[in-house]
């Protein structure tokens, strides 16, 4: 079972009913017990990085997800899921989860900033989540990247200024694009996801 | 490369889709979700729904079509009409809106924009602009554009970037409908500046119109309504055309 976690923050609905047209079994999860029980984690984020951090802490989420990873069960970032990886972000000067090494900082480009609409993303090497949607384009949105280290980074993303689009480490996945809201290659990169959470839970059953 | 993006635009009273002129005239074009799908599949790059009535019979059938769009549709789409206060906008986004397009209530209490933005982040608040102009330059009307504001279209463009605004839908009040061009000054001068994307509306009539306000009219995206409804170009027709004029889009 894939949990998604419930922060009581934005859009959550995309993320779920992407799953149910890709027929993968999934609940929300809100506490520390419940992100316990499932085998794998998604974490969407629309909003701001500050009231998601407060929103996890009030609920537990913040100690339940960093134990969670550290379990090695497969979680994947999405926007602002992504970001909440890493040690802190400049918006609203937030700690985050503090998985992944790095600062999230404000897009600097002389293109427009929020970065809107769909960009490709430049694969450094090979990824299981990216299996057949290599060369596609997704849709972005969004004002803030994680400057991560070159170990986890996965691709990048043009937009004025290369940028980090996506990373992964042990288990762990973050992507800055939003793969429910990119038609059938988002659908595609959820379905690897959740060919890989079903490839650990076998692992541990 | 960040691609232009082409977005239709479903003008929607009482559950139906709905398109007139100048903000009148309506016609019926159909069901809201039936369309979705149509131009999801033919290749839109997100979708824009407006609840053009604005009752509070309305809001209630905005969200449950939100609901339903939310289910079929795999790419974004922004929600606007009739949105007051930051209840509004949660309740949308919770039923799966991206986006949602806020306009009289900006207005009427600029700091929604700002409070909408802190909460929610930045990227889901799109200020929505219907300007006519006039001899020196473009007003600002709201309510359906029938209510003068005496507000400067470009001054108020440069505030509500100030205030927290993640994007721009800039309509021309005059090229509403009438499949003449955009109005490429008014784009320009507002997309000159800011620094967040904008999306231009109004007065689309054949994909040469859609080059223009990409290219001459400095627009991030453009929104169109009656030359997709009425079957006259499809918006890969379109996107072959901008993409044979030079501009990125995705095919």
């Amino acid at each position: 079972m894939i949990g998604v976690v419930d922060y009581g923050g934005g859009n959550l609905a995309s993320v779920g009913h992407a799953l149910d047209r890709i027929q993968t079994g999934w609940q929300l999860v809100c506490n520390r017990s419940e992100v316990e029980a499932v085998d794998s984690l998604i974490f969407p984020g629309v909003g701001a990085a500050g009231p998601a951090m407060q929103g996890l802490q009030v609920q537990g989420l913040d100690t339940a997800i960093q134990q969670f990873v550290s379990s090695g069960r497969p979680y994947l970032g999405i926007c602002l899921g992504h970001q909440l990886l890493f040690q802190r972000s400049a918006e609203d000067a937030s700690a985050c989860l503090g998985i992944l090494t790095g600062e999230v900082v404000r897009l600097k480009t002389a293109e427009k900033v929020p970065h809107v609409g769909w960009n490709t993303v430049e694969l450094r090497q090979s990824n299981r989540l990216f299996e057949g949607v290599e060369d596609e384009a997704f849709y972005f949105t969004h004002s803030f990247v994680a400057n991560a280290g070159d170990e986890v980074v996965t691709a990048r993303t043009t937009h004025g200024v290369p940028f980090v689009s996506a990373v992964s480490a042990a288990g762990v996945f973050g992507v800055q694009f939003h793969p429910e809201r990119s038609g059938d290659a988002g659908l595609r990169l959820l379905t690897n996801f959740v060919g890989i959470s079903q490839g650990a839970a076998g692992n541990a059953h | 490369m960040l691609t232009k993006r082409i977005i239709p635009c479903l003008d929607v009273a009482g559950g139906r889709v709905v398109k007139g002129r100048k903000f009148r005239y309506l016609k019926d074009r159909g069901d809201p979700v039936e369309l979705a799908r149509r131009y999801a599949q033919g290749g839109a790059d997100e979708l824009v729904f407006l609840d053009i009535a604005a009752s509070t019979e309305g809001r209630e059938t905005m969200v449950e079509l939100v609901a339903r769009v939310a289910r079929e549709l795999f790419i974004p789409f922004t929600v606007g009409g009739g949105i007051r206060s930051k209840d509004d906008v949660k309740r949308l986004l919770r039923a799966g809106a991206d986006k949602v397009a806020i306009q009289t209530a900006a207005v009427n209490r600029p700091a929604l924009v700002t409070e909408a933005a802190e909460v929610f982040g930045a990227q889901c608040v799109v200020v929505s602009i219907d300007a006519q102009r006039h001899s020196r330059g473009w007003e600002i009307f709201t309510h359906g554009a029938v209510r003068r504001t005496g507000l400067d279209a470009l001054r108020w463009a440069v505030e509500v970037e100030q205030l927290g605004a993640g994007e721009l839908l800039v309509t021309s009040i005059d090229a509403d409908g009438g499949r003449g061009g955009y109005d490429l000054e008014l784009t320009r001068s507002i997309a000159d500046r800011v620094g967040i994307p904008v999306i231009a509306s109004g007065g689309a009539g054949g994909p040469e119109d859609l080059l223009a306000v990409l290219t001459e009219g400095h627009a991030d995206a453009a929104l169109a309504a009656s030359i997709f409804h009425s079957g006259d170009w499809t918006i890969s027709e379109v996107k072959t055309a901008l993409r044979s004029g030079g501009v990125a889009v995705r095919l």
